[in-house]
């Protein structure tokens, strides 16, 4: 509750634009950003050229070649790179459009999750008094209940696909932005340019999302790092447990699931996608720690 | 004092009462029971029939009511599966995820205190870095992943721990280190955080200028206040272990409530899904109700300025 919520200042742009210019600047010399902005670019491109990296057909099966292992294990075969899957399939290829699905999770659930909370978060810090407390109220009900429990029995009821799990996850990731803005929010409404824009005489969703909005950017793209590599991870989680992406999409997740069975003999059936999820979830949040350190104007 | 007191448990109902209309509207709205008791090769008449026996054919409202009631009088409903209790399919293995919960968060603490507080004394260090790096890597690994990881290395190539199950304490060694990996950063970077903020406090100094060994004031003057934070981020980290449990229990098929929601999510029973929401987030509001009176009670500043 509002021991999870307890989030009592932000740190908030005094000069946004004077801030903006200098921001890349920090960065490029920033060496965890370099680091995992190079990763995440790599994993952006290679979801968005799938089709064109990708050695062969992630969905062709070769019940021949099953099983084959990747090039470390055995030199001769040259074919399959990272080997094949229980049921033929090329490894490498099923890994590369595994990349799709997580990051197109990670940006619609995140997206969907940020409106949502960022909007929650305007109107109960802009407006106060009761409708803070029942936005406070349902923020404090979404904190006490578990995402990954409510996520399944969710799934379980509705029927497991790649679209039901974005729009669950959209809907239960949503509490860190509403948190983080409210307080903001709350911060930057006694400046004097919010005053000036209710003095002139804006309207509201000008002076929400125009005025105040710009202005706490940056604690919120640290949250939105923090929520995109939740939702990676919790979808590789759902899809694990077969309540998620359903077969024959290769999520990193499902190919962990399918892999359960043949790993004490393939090892590198598990290794190889669980260290996909991990370096992405590794590179999102490195991401995020560069990003809080930039914005925070030099203090760690 | 009392103010603060009325007002966080005031929310912490309002909240129960909020879920608990959603567990009804998951279990009753969202979900027809009547098909769920029927099962998948009945016809229309047969659910009709259900329907009317078991009164789903009244009013939304007045199924609620009865549904609060019954869960005040601790009847969760009865499994489609089984026939049994839900309560008593629960309770009987929440000794196991209980037990598997504090295993994990002991370990998690265990780790978090000593290298947190020592990234704090040493900051930007090769020790600070380190502990970074750990809550980093901690935090991006994939908890399912590592119990498969575990189980090739330990379970299966050097035999050294049973793989799966929940009959000895054997059992629940890799199942607590998985999930205890899962809870460990957040808490290690409080630790951190509130070790450094401590550590330039002037109390801390003037204990210093008086002479007051190192050892000491680290352990004795600088922790204990270092921790407080850490004590109601336990308590929330030990609620979402129950429903991290999930995925662990069943990697190692520890039998478990985690486990048992599990089962009942791939079989849809419903009256056993709907029961365990319910009752792993009143435990989570019970649980971070009574980490902010704890936290009140022992700073006083905090009483005044949160809600």
């Amino acid at each position: 509750m509002t021991s999870q919520a307890s989030v009592s200042t932000v740190e908030v742009a005094e000069e946004p634009i004077v801030k903006r210019l200098g921001f890349w600047q920090k960065a490029l010399a920033h060496r965890t950003f370099v680091f995992s902005g190079i990763i995440l670019l790599a994993i952006t491109l290679v979801a968005i050229f799938a089709p064109l990296i990708a050695p062969f057909d992630p969905y062709f099966q070769d019940i021949a070649s099953r099983l084959k292992p990747p090039f470390w294990h055995d030199t001769t075969v040259a074919e399959h790179l990272l080997g094949t899957d229980q049921l033929g399939r090329d490894y490498l290829s099923r890994l590369i459009y595994g990349a799709r699905i997580s990051m197109a999770i990670a940006v619609a659930a995140t997206l969907m999750s940020a409106i949502i909370g960022i909007t929650l978060g305007l109107v109960a810090g802009y407006f106060g008094g009761w409708i803070d407390t029942a936005i406070s109220t349902v923020i404090t009900t979404r904190l006490s209940m578990p995402i990954i429990l409510i996520a399944l029995a969710v799934v379980a009821i509705v029927g497991p696909s790649l679209t039901v799990v974005i729009v669950v996850l959209g809907l239960l990731l949503w509490d860190q932005f509403a948190v983080v803005t409210r307080v903001a929010t709350q911060q930057v409404c006694a400046r004097d340019y919010v005053t000036a824009a209710r003095v002139l005489g804006s309207s509201l969703p000008h002076i929400l999302f125009k005025e105040i909005l710009p202005n706490i950017r940056a604690p919120l793209m640290v949250v939105a790092t923090v929520e995109m590599a939740q939702a990676v991870l919790l979808e590789a989680a759902l899809s694990f447990l077969g309540l998620g992406v359903q077969a024959p999409l290769p999520s990193w997740g499902l190919m962990l699931s399918e892999a359960k069975t043949s790993m004490f003999f393939s090892p590198w059936l598990i290794v190889l996608p669980g260290s996909c999820l991990f370096v992405l979830a590794l590179a999102i949040n490195l991401m995020g720690d560069a990003m809080r350190d930039l914005t925070a104007g030099g203090r760690g | 004092m009392l103010t603060y007191l009325v007002r966080r448990a005031t929310m912490a109902v309002v909240v129960m009462m909020i879920v608990s209309v959603i567990c009804f509207v998951l279990s009753n709205v969202a979900y027809d029971p009547a098909v769920g008791i029927a099962g998948a090769q009945a016809t229309d008449e047969d659910v009709a029939l259900i329907r009317k026996t078991y009164g789903f054919d009244r009013p939304l409202v007045v199924r609620f009511v009865e549904y609060l009631d019954n869960i005040a009088t601790g009847d969760l409903g009865t499994s489609y599966l089984s026939k049994r209790p839900v309560i008593e399919m629960i309770l009987e293995r929440l000794p196991v995820t209980a037990l598997l919960a504090v295993l994990s968060m002991a370990l998690a603490l265990l780790i978090a205190l000593p290298l947190g507080s020592a990234a704090a004394l040493w900051p930007n260090t090769i020790i600070d870095r380190f502990v970074q790096l750990l809550a980093v890597a901690g935090q991006a690994i994939p908890n399912f992943w590592a119990g498969l990881l575990l189980i090739v290395v330990f379970g299966v190539q050097l035999r050294w721990l049973p793989i799966s199950g929940s009959t000895t304490y054997a059992h629940f060694v890799m199942p607590a280190i998985t999930l205890g990996t899962f809870a460990m950063p957040p808490l290690m970077r409080l630790v951190r955080a509130g070790m450094i903020e401590v550590l330039a406090s002037d109390y801390i100094r003037t204990a210093r200028a008086m002479g007051i060994r190192p050892f000491q004031l680290t352990f004795k003057y600088a922790l204990k206040n270092a921790v407080l934070p850490v004590i109601s981020l336990s308590a929330v980290q030990l609620g979402f272990m129950l429903g991290g449990s999930i995925v662990v229990e069943s990697i190692f098929a520890l039998n478990g409530v985690g486990y048992l929601a599990w089962q009942s999510m791939t079989r849809s029973d419903m009256p056993v899904i709907q029961a365990i929401v319910l009752m792993i987030s009143m435990i989570y509001i019970v649980l971070t109700l009574l980490a902010d009176l704890l936290n009140a009670y022992m700073d006083p500043r905090l009483r005044g300025s949160r809600k």
